[in-house]
């Protein structure tokens, strides 16, 4: 048989010629004509001419015959939506046939006709196929749903056609199950607020059930969609992980990656201390490295996971270096990507043998992936001090080729080295030299210029090295302009005497012949602090440089948790969110890792509240961006009490990350700018110096304070809720929450660095706001903050501030201000931390109060499901400075009397009536500010309930 | 999912399209021929976005097959369905070139109707699908027959049909090993290790239940608290396998949990398993290079080879392959043994000897010539391999046992011929000729 002759037919007039063959009265004619019109289709002729002529042809017992038509009907009814009609009752009649696979190919065939007059007519046969007694039909009609959903949703959910697929997980034939589990998740990405899945330990069971049954693709969509679950504690994450782990010796590579998958989703609600933690990560780590072993496209895919899996859980993969060492016929892509995992991999343990790999690697053939090695022999460097020196040297081997781009990426990584080990490496500088002259890309002409304006002291010709570039200064790149300019600045303020002529050239280059803003003002920055105070100048261009980070091109974590959830599917080899490269709202859900969850009887781990909690209430009462913003630019940033002056830090800080580097972005980047006073105003950040003596007293204070939170002895706390996430604020997460303890309130912060730099500058103000609510003292924050850092901070408040009413009353509006940012965020305090410890009224002062009050202002409150008896009420609510005055039994109920005084005097009584055996109390509150009953009202509901 | 499906050819002419998801549009097909197939520059990734819409490729011979889709799928899974569909197409009608994909055309959009529905792969397993889909037109078939097959192909044992008869009922088991060895120039082994598959032919009647069994630590160690005189019988007893994978009959969770290899085998050929050991590797060669430059023209290569087990055995068909520079014009041969020849169109030296016993050594010297050349083109420098055939796993991996039972049929676990095709250092057990052992020995220090 020989088919290849219908691909070859191109005289003219061949649609007629067609159309007489598909008229013809023999079998085998037709069907000849019909493969001719299919090879034309598949070339991209265009037969849509023939259409009813094919369709005429479908009326047939020969199989083969009515799958072509079926075929041609598929791609052509679109276009001629009438006349596909015709075809509809020979679709309806088929899904009657005796034949099971006559029946599923109607039904597979009708569900790809995307004409909705033929839907319609879809339904019926379409019910009777997902209720087929053969389980052929079912597994079709099961992927016939989502067919039907893609088109008109609405109309599969008028249907009832959910219901029924739902049923089908329960179906006794495996395959119907995955294809039915794979229909569902699909309809359910499109619905994200559907409970569809409707995923619960019943249904999880009859799934991991079906795993052990179904074909390699069944097995896939059933841990794809079981990946989707979020078990209600470690138990049951464990169990599944334990009926998951099989599944890691499947030869299909897809099945294995879903697996590890669901593993690596469930393990983050496991603890790290359970034996079956540490064995599920020893069992990770084979089924990895053999996944190496496949294809290398498979390969491919695989590393992009490795790399996620290796930032997320380094300790999986840290004794199998040597697997990743490329082999010299892999494809250049899984070459690229197998260096990136060595260089996350490599530890002073291995370094030696990933250093020798290296050197070999920098001597290969394809540009691209010699640039990675050496760039990768720089990165050792600074990842693994003791390795400095010997990449240094096999750095100064490589320039030594004097191949172009091995000089240029060598030198590239030598400025980061030399950053990272000041005064240690200096001594190359001479050879770097020699190879000026070869550098013609951006980036290592900007490198060198770098090195020279930073050693300038040592380089005897500096000066001529640099006026060298300066020649065709209008010709570089923005990068090598800006680099320029801060070396020769650099140079002149260690060589002021013979260097003035050339540092006038450089800032008229800078200021008056360039039309990029970014050089301009960097000019003119230099040219006002040199003309204004050179001192300044030099504590600002020749400050101390901060520390570079040893892991570069780290995803950030929020995302790189998001990945983790994509394990195997294209975003996990993209490295981006679904949203960023799928159309619409399919897929589009943000996934998240389940949080660590313990069951009752394990300790409570620190995560639980923060990860989960919903934002609640809070998220109502944020005013708008805008709003916010408006009120808090008035106010400046500086310290709320008088801190010491740090101005000089201040701008050394800013100043580092501008010019000394000269790398960073600073300056395109920050809207804040330096034109922005909060910039030159002093952060009062914490510099450990200045604290010592002064601040330490005070400090054990509160660390004597925050041991008895919590316990009876204090007033409520509250759990910390997250007040700002780390989306909305470039990686600062911050969660917190307010205490009050004996008489003196604070704020009990909780800050994480979820982004890649490091913070420090760390600094607070609040609005103004009803009760003055002010930070009495500065943030303090020890040391810098490093990515995945977390400090927990209690800031002690006053209620000394100014006060200006807000909406609600109990809100705060927050700025919190770091190097990279200003963020501000709204929450609400609870009322009870302002009650003061001698809001005692005496009984004759409340009863005339009571009496004075009018009745106007009195405010009746139901406070439900309460168990507690009236002295517990009574000692609780002590505990929280609300006092009872006097207490009466009026027929079988308590009446309590009491009062409580606010930080700003005002005064508040209540009455609290307490029927033994009903767990609702009455409160009624009576007050001159009537405006803060509703909140009282809450204090009490808080205190009581918790 | 799977939004559509494209095979071209090397100039980049569409043979095969088909299209499951509204979403792929007909532009989507000359997208990837203009960006992909008729790309200047060397495909730098087996996945490409393009226009929001992602291209999974893999190339057979000439032939581009292109996977397409606008969602986030499962790319493991489309990788993993594309080899099967070469697999599927191969099974069919042999190798896949542009003139097999012409000739049937009609077959492989009746298999991609089949086998991927919506974008959703489905049972793809050739043995169930020849039992309905065949290049002779369409067999009337009973009902009987109609529901076999369906149940067969939406079954739990999706890979075996029904109702096969032998009337001799045998059974091949085969295992091969590679040794992938990294040496430093100093002849140190930096890494080595074994990589094992297990090859089985199956031709059993009615549905058998197989168990094999190997000399797996795990489970020795599980038993040898009963029997530990067995294990002291004969030194190494037992090898450490590092991870192993297995076709999908195996049934997984039992091998979790008592690690015992069970399953109803495919008929035919399959490959049941693949292992991966690093411990305890007996490395049956060892491979001394020597290169020296005289001159800008003329490189010097002494390689000697040492074998490295018991003078009583005996390795075979050995072939080393000496790569050469790509600039090289003529190469002189001296070896001590065997027979060596330069192969201009591969550039390599070729090395053969017929067989070689346990403990000695060999050697070959190459003066190459080269041609004084200013080509950039650098040459990648490829490894000495070398191929041969052991009567010993280097892994020391040995067959344990393989059970055959048939519950239903008349025939019993004897009656079953079994050539066992396994290496094994005791020879009562060699009884037939031994496994095909191709060894790579790696040496990229050269």
């Amino acid at each position: 048989m020989t088919d290849s002759k219908y691909f070859t037919t191109t005289k003219k007039g061949e649609i007629f010629e067609l159309k007489a063959e598909l008229n013809s009265d023999k079998k085998e004619k037709k069907k000849e004509a019909v493969k001719k019109v299919i090879a034309s289709m598949t070339v991209g002729k265009d037969v849509s001419a023939l259409f009813p002529d094919v369709v005429n042809c479908m009326q047939t017992d020969n199989l083969e015959l009515k799958k072509l038509v079926y075929l041609y009907l598929m791609n052509y009814a679109k276009s001629q939506p009438d006349m596909a009609i015709m075809a509809v009752n020979t679709f309806v009649k088929d899904c009657e046939d005796p034949n099971p696979l006559i029946r599923a190919l109607a039904v597979r065939t009708m569900g790809c006709i995307r004409v909705d007059k033929i839907t319609e007519y879809l339904c019926e046969p379409l019910r009777k196929c997902l209720k087929d007694e053969d389980p052929y039909v079912r597994k079709t009609a099961a992927v016939c749903v989502a067919k039907l959903h893609d088109i008109n949703a609405q109309l599969v959910e008028d249907q009832g056609f959910l219901d029924t697929l739902k049923d089908l997980i329960s179906d006794s034939n495996p395959m119907v199950v995955a294809n039915a589990v794979a229909a569902l998740s699909e309809i359910a990405e499109s619905h994200p607020s559907s409970n569809l899945l409707d995923l619960n330990p019943q249904s999880i069971n009859k799934l991991l059930t079906a795993l052990n049954e179904c074909t390699e693709w069944g097995q896939i969509f059933i841990l794809d969609c079981l990946a989707n679950y979020t078990p209600k504690d470690d138990r049951e994450a464990q169990s599944i992980c334990e009926r998951v782990t099989p599944r890691l010796s499947h030869a299909n590579s897809a099945v294995v990656l879903s697996a590890v998958k669901v593993l690596m989703k469930f393990m983050e609600m496991l603890s790290k201390d359970l034996d079956y933690y540490g064995t599920l990560l020893k069992k990770l780590a084979p089924p990895l490295v053999t996944l190496l072993s496949a294809e290398p496209e498979l390969q491919y895919v695989a590393l992009r996971n490795i790399n996620l899996i290796v930032q997320k859980r380094p300790e999986v993969l840290k004794h199998e270096m040597k697997v990743f060492f490329v082999k010299y016929n892999d494809p250049i892509y899984v070459k690229l990507e197998k260096l990136d995992i060595m260089i996350r991999l490599a530890s002073q343990a291995n370094i030696a043998q990933v250093l020798a790999e290296l050197k070999e690697y920098a001597t290969e053939v394809d540009v691209d992936f010699v640039r990675k090695a050496v760039r990768a022999i720089g990165r050792c460097a600074i990842k693994v001090e003791q390795s400095a020196e010997r990449c240094v040297s096999t750095l100064l081997d490589l320039i030594q080729t004097k191949v172009n781009y091995v000089v240029q990426e060598a030198i590239v990584v030598i400025k980061d080295i030399f950053r990272k080990y000041p005064n240690k490496y200096e001594s190359v500088i001479a050879t770097l030299c020699e190879n000026l002259d070869s550098l013609d890309e951006p980036e290592a002409r900007a490198a060198m210029i770098w090195i020279v304006g930073e050693y300038a002291e040592r380089i005897d010709n500096a000066d001529e090295l640099l006026e060298s570039f300066l020649e065709g200064f209008h010709d570089e790149s923005t990068q090598v302009q800006l680099q320029l300019l801060t070396a020769i600045v650099k140079l002149f303020l260690k060589k002021p005497t013979e260097t003035q002529e050339l540092v006038q050239q450089v800032l008229s280059l800078a200021t008056q012949d360039s039309d990029n803003p970014d050089l301009r003002d960097r000019g003119y920055i230099y040219w006002r602090l040199l003309s204004t105070d050179p001192v300044a100048a030099k504590e600002v261009v020749l400050a101390e440089k901060p520390l570079i980070s040893e892991e570069t091109d780290l995803i950030e974590p929020t995302l790189l948790d998001e990945l983790i959830c994509y394990i195997g599917t294209l975003a996990s080899v993209y490295h981006k969110p679904p949203s960023a490269f799928v159309e619409g709202g399919r897929g589009v859900v943000h996934k998240s890792l389940p949080p660590r969850t313990a069951s009752s009887e394990s300790t409570e781990s620190p995560e639980t509240a923060p990860a989960g909690a919903p934002p609640g209430e809070q998220l109502d009462t944020v005013p708008t961006q805008g709003d916010l913003l408006g009120d808090l630019l008035n106010l400046d940033l500086g310290p709320p009490v008088s801190g010491p002056p740090l101005a000089t830090s201040a701008v050394q800080m800013g100043a580092v990350d501008l010019l000394g580097g000269g790398l960073d972005s600073l300056m395109g980047d920050e809207p804040e700018g330096i034109g922005a006073p909060s910039f030159v105003a002093p952060p009062a950040a914490a510099v450990p110096a200045n604290l010592g003596a002064p601040m330490g007293s005070g400090l054990s204070d509160l660390f004597d304070l925050t041991s008895g939170v919590g316990t009876l002895s204090g007033s409520y706390v509250a759990p910390k809720a997250v007040w700002l996430p780390a989306m909305k604020a470039k990686g600062l997460e911050i969660s917190g929450t307010f205490t009050r303890q004996a008489g003196s309130i604070s704020m009990d912060l909780q800050l994480t660095n979820k982004a890649l730099q490091v913070m420090t500058d760390f600094a607070i103000q609040f609005n103004r706001n009803s009760f003055g609510l002010a930070p009495a003292a500065p943030l303090q924050v020890h040391a810098p903050l490093s990515p995945t850092q977390t400090v927990e901070i209690s800031l002690p408040l006053s209620t000394a501030g100014s006060v200006m009413k807000t909406e609600p009353l109990n809100s705060l509006q927050v700025a919190v201000k770091n190097n990279i940012d200003v963020f501000y965020f709204s929450t609400l305090y609870p009322l009870h931390i302002l009650f003061v410890e001698d809001g005692k009224m005496d009984r004759q002062v409340f009863l005339a109060t009571w009496k004075d009050i009018p009745n106007e202002n009195e405010a009746q409150f139901q406070i439900r499901d309460c168990p507690l008896n009236a002295e517990a009420v009574s000692s609780r609510l002590q505990s929280s400075s609300i006092f009872t005055v006097a207490r009466r039994n009026v027929e079988g109920q308590d009446m309590l009397y009491q009062s409580l005084k606010l930080t700003n005097g005002i005064w508040v009584l209540a009455e609290l009536r307490i029927q033994p055996g009903n767990p609702s109390f009455t409160l009624s509150l009576k007050c001159r500010a009537p405006e803060v009953s509703q909140h009282v009202y809450q204090a009490y509901e808080t205190i009581l309930k918790n | 999912m799977i939004g559509g499906l494209f095979i071209y050819n090397h100039k980049g002419e569409v043979l095969i399209s088909r299209v499951y998801r509204d979403d792929i549009g007909r532009n989507a097909v000359d997208a990837f021929r203009v960006n992909v197939i008729h790309a200047r520059q060397q495909v730098r990734s087996p996945v490409t976005n393009i226009a929001r819409t992602s291209f999974f490729h893999v190339k057979r011979s000439n032939i581009w097959l292109a996977a397409v889709t606008k969602q986030n799928v499962n790319a493991a899974m489309v990788f993993e369905f594309l080899y099967k569909m070469c697999d599927v197409m191969a099974a069919y009608f042999g190798k896949i070139s542009e003139e097999n994909i012409k000739n049937n055309f009609v077959l492989i959009y009746e298999l991609l109707d089949e086998i991927l529905d919506f974008g959703y792969p489905q049972n793809s397993e050739t043995g169930a699908l020849k039992t309905f889909i065949t290049q002779q037109g369409i067999k009337s078939q009973t009902k009987e027959e109609q529901s076999q097959i369906t149940s067969q192909v939406t079954g739990q044992i999706g890979w075996r049909r029904e109702g096969i008869k032998y009337r001799r009922n045998e059974l091949f088991l085969d295992v091969l090993e590679s040794v992938n060895l990294l040496m430093s120039p100093q002849g140190q082994v930096l890494s080595a290790h074994v990589s094992g598959r297990v090859v089985m032919k199956s031709y059993l009647s009615g549905m058998p239940e197989c168990k094999f069994g190997m000399n797996d630590k795990i489970v020795i160690e599980k038993q040898g608290k009963g029997t530990a005189d067995e294990t002291s019988k004969s030194g190494k007893q037992s090898i450490a396998i590092d991870d192993c994978t297995f076709h999908q009959c195996v049934r997984l969770s039992k091998f979790d949990s008592e690690r015992s290899i069970s399953f109803i085998p495919p008929d035919g050929e399959f490959e049941l398993m693949r292992y991966r050991t690093t411990k305890d590797i007996i490395l049956p060669f060892r491979v001394i290079p020597l290169v020296r430059e005289v001159g800008r023209t003329k490189l010097e290569v002494k390689v000697v080879i040492k074998s490295n087990f018991k003078p009583s055995l005996l390795a075979q068909k050995i072939e080393v392959r000496i790569p050469t520079p790509l600039n090289t014009s003529g190469v002189q041969v001296i070896c001590m043994k065997g027979k060596a020849k330069y192969k201009a169109s591969e550039n390599a030296i070729v090395w053969k000897i017929k067989r070689m016993a346990g403990m000695k050594e060999s050697q070959i010297s190459a003066e190459i010539e080269l041609l004084p050349t200013n080509d950039k083109k650098k040459w990648a420098r490829p490894p000495i391999s070398m191929n041969f055939e052991v009567p010993f796993a280097p892994s020391g991996l040995k067959v344990r046992y393989l059970k055959v039972f048939e519950p239903k049929l008349n025939y019993s676990d004897h009656d079953v011929i079994k050539w066992v095709w396994v290496p094994s250092a005791t020879t009562h057990q060699c009884l037939l000729p031994p496994a095909l052992l191709p060894a790579l020995c790696t040496s990229p220090r050269v």
